[in-house]
């Protein structure tokens, strides 16, 4: 979706603000913010290409207000209510006011190496050949899904070059609706400055995204 | 601060920001609710306020200067090098190595939110998930390179990968000269965050004493 998240190609948010000696977590309510997500993410109740979509969909100028951990939790609310874990008014009140849902698995801490170590692989086996081989040019197409979707908008309609193929990916524009996996061929597709801004641009820049299958067509 | 905390660790929470609250009634309700573990909360951030950091990015890189099998390696299938020193899991499961070399400068982002390599550099800062990054690195990289201190010469091609999939980029930077008789250790030490990220040069030798 066109949202607060996608910023590539944006301008006037100022200097990069670098902090020495930063530490990883700057208030006690960050690391619980972050153990927190990453709790409830391992009970199952949802998956990395939803929670994304929920810290994405809130609108553009709560997106751009909110610190990085603040939009954490702000997804975490959305998907415990979407999942029906938690009431809206339980989540106001902070107080459970009915029974607890069926879960599929609560992470506990002698686990949490293993969980960590396992990660979340994305690559799928597929049995459809790659449309696309290294070197060949193609254009990215000019789409504006409403749902979630990877293909950021400096990068639509665009004419690049296939530089790597990674095997076949889960497909997070359907992944994240609940829709299903639906793993595609994933290719990093590398594009020039020029291309991507104009005539203006730094003639030595290119760019590459990666890109599923779908969101490309021959060129 | 710790009579402080004593002071107003009763059921006074009116010194807590609105976040702080937020968060703690998110906790407990979903403790309450039986969902999570707090034990698995706190095991969660130890892991990554503790254990994993860009020390072991350094160390891949080290080991790529140093050795040239393993630079081969590396190059040609990050993820399975990587492990290989005990660097694996979550946001790291799919890895590629890019190097830098007088010719080119590769520089990472996620335009789109803050992917990032976690078993080689550790959770990002700050500045890599936020506005100002994250709009003007694919724009202007060679702006954001100078923010940095980093001016390259203008023949230097600068390449860009956006993280918009789980694939996960660790830069190779540049190894410093003088350091032909340093060993992988030695070598860690002069590998920075920044430098795997590609807003950063790696020290040179006297730097990093």
């Amino acid at each position: 979706m066109n949202g607060g998240q996608d910023l590539g190609g944006m301008m006037a948010f100022g200097p990069i603000a670098v902090e020495q000696d930063e530490p990883w977590f700057h208030a006690e309510w960050e690391r619980r913010a972050f153990g927190l997500t990453l709790a409830m993410g391992a009970t199952g109740s949802w998956n990395i290409d939803m929670s994304r979509h929920a810290r994405e969909s809130l609108p553009p100028s709560e997106y751009l207000t909110s610190s990085y951990y603040e939009i954490w939790t702000k997804g975490v609310e959305k998907l415990v209510v979407a999942a029906g874990l938690v009431s809206p008014e339980e989540l106001t009140r902070g107080q459970s006011l009915s029974e607890a849902a069926s879960i599929k698995r609560i992470l506990k801490a002698a686990d949490v190496p293993a969980v960590l170590a396992r990660g979340g692989p994305a690559e799928r086996p597929i049995e459809q050949l790659a449309r696309f081989a290294v070197g060949d040019q193609v254009r990215t197409r000019n789409m504006h899904p409403k749902g979630h979707t990877r293909l950021p908008r400096y990068a639509r309609g665009k004419i690049g070059v296939v530089e790597l193929i990674h095997g076949a990916h889960v497909f997070p524009d359907s992944n994240a609706r609940g829709d299903g996996e639906r793993p595609q061929w994933l290719y990093t597709v590398c594009f020039s400055g020029r291309e991507l801004w104009g005539e203006e641009a730094d003639a030595t820049l290119t760019v590459s995204i990666d890109a599923w299958e779908s969101y490309l067509e021959p060129a | 601060m710790s009579q402080h905390r004593h002071h107003h660790d009763h059921d006074d929470h009116s010194h807590l920001s609105a976040i702080e609250l937020r968060v703690r009634a998110l906790e407990s309700l979903l403790l309450e609710k039986g969902y999570v573990d707090p034990a698995a909360i706190d095991a969660l951030v130890e892991t990554y306020e503790v254990k994993v950091g860009p020390r072991n990015g350094a160390q891949v890189v080290a080991k790529a200067w140093a050795d040239p099998a393993y630079r081969e390696w590396l190059r040609n299938d990050a993820s399975a090098a990587i492990a290989a020193l005990g660097f694996i899991g979550r946001q790291g499961e799919h890895m590629v190595a890019v190097e830098n070399t007088p010719e080119e400068h590769n520089m990472v982002v996620c335009t789109l939110c803050s992917c990032y390599p976690w078993p080689v550099l550790g959770l990002p800062p700050v500045w890599y998930k936020s506005a100002p990054y994250r709009s003007r690195a694919v724009l202007d990289p060679r702006g954001v390179l100078a923010e940095f201190g980093v001016n390259l010469p203008e023949s230097t091609r600068i390449r860009v990968w956006d993280s918009t999939a789980e694939i996960r980029y660790l830069v190779i930077p540049m190894r410093p000269e003088g350091t032909e008789d340093m060993g992988e250790e030695g070598l860690a030490q002069l590998v920075t965050r920044d430098s795997m990220i590609g807003t950063g040069m790696a020290l040179r030798p006297e730097a990093a004493r």
